[in-house]
């Protein structure tokens, strides 16, 4: 998909939120900081880590659900600031949230929630217009009149999620946050909405940011994919690239642990165990954030954090110590 | 085992040969809600043996941790068991009286639950939770209780004991709170321990740190494991034996080898088809059409009958006994009957008649 223009930029993103720590004190919590990455048109891009490490609230950021604290986001060219170029961004870009139990209103009934960014945009002229354009937007997730006229809790966690998905399509988007958009519904309904979105791409030829923790589900179904730690991304590279030859230590653990659904496989194995739990992004370590667990950790990483670049074509690793873990 | 409880002398008295640790047979769990009577669990059979880990697998409310709570009889109120048996070391627990179940339950048989959020106490510490449980169970003092309790934290790695058993539940994060959980539950020394969903709620990389612990003490301790889960990563790391259970029944069960590389349910070769592999090239996943099922909606036949692609006329009427299909592995369905018939290796009075 190298040969389409980059859609989406994202550069030095920051998001702090403040933490009240009582009587008029309060901290920044780094949810993001500093996080540089684009987005081709057409092309999905996976991002992964560990719950904490911020890859939600890129998301959000991007979309300017929160104002984000720095940085910049430019979309087809246009950097996102202010109200008028935000109402245009929006109806480019939409969102598909995790859970489908406590994203869609339970008073409403599909067929208004599905039409809700219609009549947010002022996109039908009139009711008969905007009846045919749910009905469409219904079918396009697979599902039909009839469930037009019920309430959400009449559906299963996977036909919810069906829902979400074709109110995220309602305004015509290009590009289109899906944050954790599997990982509450059950395996066989899981790959049901993982096609789904795969066809989606190609009819309507869409782009995503598909967050998620399932690390097989994000290499079967992007394009590229970047890692985020405590904050920060460490790695970015195709998707193959990185599930083959992963060059950060946090990467390289992260892909090892990773339960393969092959028992022969899954007895050889060789696990890169890391030891200790994730920092509290509140004192988040002095350098690379990741040093704290890292077994190549050395004095250099707790000097600063290392540089974001480019090691080999269009594979990006921010580590010190590359050089020397070969 | 050294010097431990009373119970041990049952142990050894209840371990012949032949009998397995663990036998559960035509289990019936059912939930009397406003709505109807659930089965939850219907008809369930297995064995386990000493020192096996055995796994579970199915979606949500497939019966899977309701088969467990069966067994260690922690039902809510409105779950009972209808009939069946189940028998720890010849010893009958369906009926069984309440003393009976309290000397079994943490002593003989542990449980870990999936969110280590919510089952431990916030408002005591760590090490009270810790000693309660092992006074509960064994005959050790307090002061002898708090001793094991910091060995059984060094042993679930967690790091500075002393200073952990003076800490909330809060003060923790997840993975440790987990281990906690699992310091708990392996303090009395279980023959089983019943894992519900260890770590669905961790991190990949604490979840690898978890299993791997839990591995460890399987070898360390030879207790037997019931690991109760959805992810198929889980269980082709961690089991021997795999049970693929589907609306209350046992779809198929057999070695994990057997399941993952000769799947004989449709369900099970529908969940491996639609699941992403490690040698992904990209292509379309195979989903499993259909919703889940409705446990207040049952069909007549074979549960899954509905959703199955190759669904005879036969399935929608009856379901499939257990079938052998391979040592050690028993599959219900119909498919199996028909690809051997196929194959000409059997005959079937009025062939065809059902398709």
């Amino acid at each position: 998909m190298s040969e389409h223009g980059t859609l989406l930029e994202v550069q030095d993103l920051k998001q702090y939120f403040d933490i009240n720590m009582g009587f008029f004190r309060s901290r920044p919590l780094k949810a993001v900081d500093g996080v540089s990455f684009s987005i081709r048109k057409g092309e999905t891009l996976g991002l992964v880590g560990e719950s904490g490490c911020g890859k939600t609230t890129v998301g959000r950021s991007i979309l300017h659900l929160y104002q984000p604290t720095g940085g910049k986001v430019i979309y087809d060219g246009k950097e996102i600031g202010d109200r008028a170029s935000l109402k245009e961004f929006r109806k480019k870009a939409t969102m598909v949230f995790q859970d489908p139990y406590s994203s869609l209103n339970p008073r409403m009934t599909v067929s208004d929630i599905v039409a809700e960014p219609l009549d947010v945009h002022g996109l039908c002229k009139n009711k008969a217009e905007r009846n045919d354009r749910v009905l469409e937007l219904l079918g396009y997730v697979g599902l039909n009149s009839e469930h037009a006229s019920r309430y959400a809790h009449e559906f299963s966690g996977g036909q919810r999620q069906r829902i979400g998905i074709a109110r995220a399509l309602a305004v015509n988007p290009e590009f289109i946050v899906c944050d954790e958009p599997v990982s509450a519904l059950d395996v066989s309904i899981q790959a049901q909405v993982i096609n789904m979105f795969d066809e989606l791409q190609e009819q309507l030829g869409l782009t995503y940011l598909f967050i998620a923790h399932d690390l097989l589900v994000v290499r079967h179904i992007s394009d590229r994919i970047a890692v985020m730690y405590l904050g920060k991304m460490v790695e970015l590279a195709d998707a193959e690239e990185i599930y083959r030859r992963p060059l950060h230590p946090y990467s390289r653990s992260l892909l090892s642990a990773v339960p393969l659904p092959d028992p022969k496989k899954a007895r050889a194995n060789k696990r890169i165990m890391l030891s200790g739990d994730i920092p509290s992004p509140l004192n988040a370590p002095s350098g690379c954030p990741f040093r704290t667990r890292c077994p190549h950790a050395s004095d250099v990483c707790a000097g600063s954090m290392p540089e974001f670049k480019e090691v080999e074509t269009g594979h990006f690793v921010a580590c010190h110590r590359l050089a020397e873990i070969g | 085992m050294k010097g431990q409880d009373t119970m041990s002398e049952n142990r050894e008295q209840g371990a012949s040969a032949k009998q397995p640790l663990l036998e559960v047979k035509d289990l019936h769990t059912s939930f009397f809600t406003d709505a109807g009577e659930v089965k939850a669990v219907d008809g369930v059979s297995f064995r386990l043996d000493r020192g096996k880990v055995l796994g579970i697998v199915g979606e949500s409310g497939s019966g899977k941790s309701v088969t467990a709570y069966s067994v260690m009889q922690i039902l809510a109120p409105t779950g009972k068991i209808v009939r069946g048996s189940v028998k720890l070391d010849g010893q009958e627990l369906v009926g069984a009286d309440e003393k009976t179940l309290r000397s079994v339950r943490g002593n003989r048989i542990s449980i870990i639950f999936q969110d280590p959020m919510t089952s431990l106490n916030p408002t005591y510490t760590i090490g009270h939770q810790l000693v309660e449980a092992i006074t509960l169970h064994t005959s050790r003092k307090r002061k002898e209780a708090k001793d094991r309790a910091l060995e059984m934290l060094r042993l679930v790695n967690v790091n500075e004991p002393e200073k952990r058993l003076k800490q909330y539940p809060f003060e923790l994060s997840g993975g440790m709170r987990q281990r906690v959980m699992i310091a708990m539950a392996l303090a009395c020394e279980p023959d089983i321990l019943i894992a519900d969903e260890p770590t669905t709620a961790l991190d990949v990389t604490i979840q690898a740190q978890i299993l791997e612990l839990m591995a460890d003490l399987q070898k360390k301790l030879g207790m037997a494991i019931i690991m109760i889960t959805h992810d198929l990563g889980v269980v082709a790391q961690m089991c021997d034996e795999v049970i693929v259970m589907y609306a209350g029944s046992i779809c198929e069960r057999g070695t994990a080898d057997a399941i993952f590389y000769h799947p004989a349910h449709e369900y099970t070769k529908g969940l491996m088809r639609s699941i992403p592999r490690d040698d992904d090239n990209g292509e379309r996943l195979q989903p499993i059409s259909g919703t889940p099922i409705d446990l207040l909606n049952m069909p007549a036949g074979c549960p899954f009958a509905p959703r199955c692609d190759r669904a005879l006329k036969i399935c929608l009427t009856r379901r499939a006994e257990e079938m052998w299909v391979g040592e050690d592995h028993i599959s219900s369905c119909w498919m199996n009957v028909k690809d051997l018939a196929a194959q000409g290796v059997i005959t079937l009075e009025g062939d065809g008649e059902h398709e």
